[in-house]
């Protein structure tokens, strides 16, 4: 049964009629031509198909595309801001997070979703109950991660990747230079 | 996947009318669930009605001290949620505890009460399974069962609630509110899941059309709280064993109150009665606690491959009341 939607997505509008059995991955890829959400295990296991949905990350393989008629969508393609990459993303080159990269743009966009969720003072699993800022040790990141998996063996340099981002943040907050080491191999 | 129809409810009324009306209708929320099940021809409705941009997703105190959870909040906003936090930490523990952060941004607290089990036979739709289709047998019996039931099984089926959540809540004695074609019902949590006996295919008491709407808390009281999961690795994984419980102290070391549930040992939150009662009243030592699990856990029976979760359960249930009576050690 096909539904007229709109989504925004990467921050444009597109409109399209899906089968109500679509879910936002397939309209995204097959549909709009989006492909940086990958499917992987399409049940919602994996994150490789994590994108921003109304700014969240969520896995959009068991998201159905007529039930986000007007929603906001941003994939790791909609990131950066035209040639510029996001933060993220450069860390990720800077650090070597990825080996077959077939994870990446799901890693990269729950990297960016979960730094907002930490901002915001949401807590982890592994959060000490102190009500304090969330401080993102390592322990914190890959707590957070967890929903993303790869299998080439790429974790360490990930979360240095993501350390990367939140030190640099940390220190445009506080006015305090914390240079990260470019090119540097994880710790 | 079979073809279906899908609306947007407009009002709770609407959605129950709605889904009241059709026999092969489904509510949709979060779908974290559901839409996984219609991929895997587990769920094949004619019609889905959307509740999720209902204003059910609230969070506020009632003016009795009691707070109500409304059945569309994201399991990641009511974990962060502050009233939660700091009075029911257990619920945000255990919330906590449940998913990945990409789920809990989507899954409900309606739906995971909802959710359904995770049984690999259950879930693969080429072999029998009588909650999945009644009168075929039970291939987890004499199957692969090391995720299986230790408690309040039956011959029909031997699968688990996979919840976090509703452990929790049982621990703290929620009530669910449903509205339903007839009008507005409220139902302890504790008597909300059921065990399979020989209807396995009814995993709640929720008669079809029945909407859950909220959940309510009992005002918090002065307590020490905890949800300990244990599973097979560190994060996003279901609990092979897990204990939540609420517990209050007399000034003398005895336990006042204790409310204890476990979650991966049953077909719904199993609330320790038992253990309950041993327990309260009871000088809190290691002694007591370790007989108040025995206790719980006399009627337990494994099928082999979960033979582990019995000394499991206990020791969990042992080490969590130790954690929430302050580390009281051999008296």
């Amino acid at each position: 049964m096909d539904v007229q939607i709109t989504l925004i997505v990467d921050g444009a509008e597109r409109s399209l009629t899906v089968d109500t059995r679509t879910t936002l991955l397939d309209a995204l890829r097959d549909r709009l031509a989006v492909t940086s959400p990958k499917k992987g295990c399409d049940h919602g296991q994996c994150g490789s198909c994590t994108v921003l949905l109304e700014g969240r990350r969520v896995t959009s393989c068991l998201v159905l595309a007529v039930a986000q008629d007007g929603a906001d969508v941003t994939t790791a393609q909609g990131l950066g801001e035209g040639e510029q990459l996001h933060p993220m993303q450069e860390a990720f080159l800077d650090r070597d997070g990825f080996q077959c990269g077939f994870c990446t743009p799901g890693q990269v966009c729950s990297a960016v979703g979960m730094l907002r969720e930490a901002a915001q003072g949401h807590p982890s699993h592994v959060t000490a109950d102190a009500g304090a800022p969330v401080e993102l040790t390592d322990e914190e990141i890959r707590e957070r991660m967890s929903g993303n998996l790869c299998r080439c063996g790429a974790y360490v340099n990930i979360v240095a990747a993501i350390r990367d981002v939140t030190a640099k943040e940390a220190a445009s907050t506080t006015g305090v230079a914390a240079p990260a080491p470019k090119g540097s191999a994880g710790s | 996947m079979k073809p279906f129809e899908y609306r947007r409810a407009e009002d709770p009324a609407d959605a129950v009318a709605a889904v009241a009306g059709e026999p092969d209708a489904m509510f949709l929320a979060g779908g974290t669930n559901l839409v996984d099940h219609l991929k895997l021809g587990i769920a094949n409705p004619d019609l889905l009605v959307d509740i999720s941009r209902l204003p059910l997703n609230g969070v506020e105190e009632l003016p009795d001290g009691r707070v109500r959870i409304g059945a569309t909040v994201r399991n990641s906003d009511l974990a962060a949620h502050p009233l939660i936090r700091e009075r029911y930490r257990v619920l945000s523990q255990a919330l906590l505890a449940g998913a990945s952060g990409q789920l809990r941004n989507m899954a409900t607290t309606g739906g995971n009460l909802l959710q359904r089990t995770r049984c690999l036979y259950f879930q693969d739709v080429t072999t029998p399974c009588n909650k999945r289709e009644p009168g075929t047998g039970c291939s987890a019996i004499g199957g692969y069962t090391r995720n299986h039931a230790i408690l309040g099984a039956s011959e029909a089926c031997v699968a688990v609630h996979p919840s976090d959540m509703a452990v929790a809540m049982a621990a703290l004695d929620a009530e669910v509110v449903v509205r339903g074609p007839s009008g507005e019902r409220n139902i302890p949590l504790a008597g909300f899941h059921r065990l399979p006996g020989d209807k396995p295919e009814r995993d709640t008491v929720l008669e079809h059309g029945e909407l859950v709407t909220a959940v309510l808390l009992p005002p918090a009281t002065q307590s020490h709280s905890a949800y300990r999961k244990v599973r097979d690795r560190a994060s996003y994984a279901f609990a092979l064993v897990s204990v939540a419980a609420v517990v209050s102290m007399n000034g003398d070391g005895t336990i006042r109150e204790v409310r204890m549930a476990l979650g991966g040992v049953a077909h719904k939150p199993w609330r320790a009665e038992r253990a309950e009662a041993i327990l309260r009243g009871a000088q809190a030592s290691e002694e007591n606690f370790r007989r108040a699990a025995e206790a719980e856990l006399e009627s337990a029976s494994a099928l082999g491959d979960n033979a582990f979760k019995i000394p499991m359960a206990r020791n969990t249930m042992v080490a969590v009341l130790r954690e929430v009576t302050g580390g009281i050690s051999n008296v």
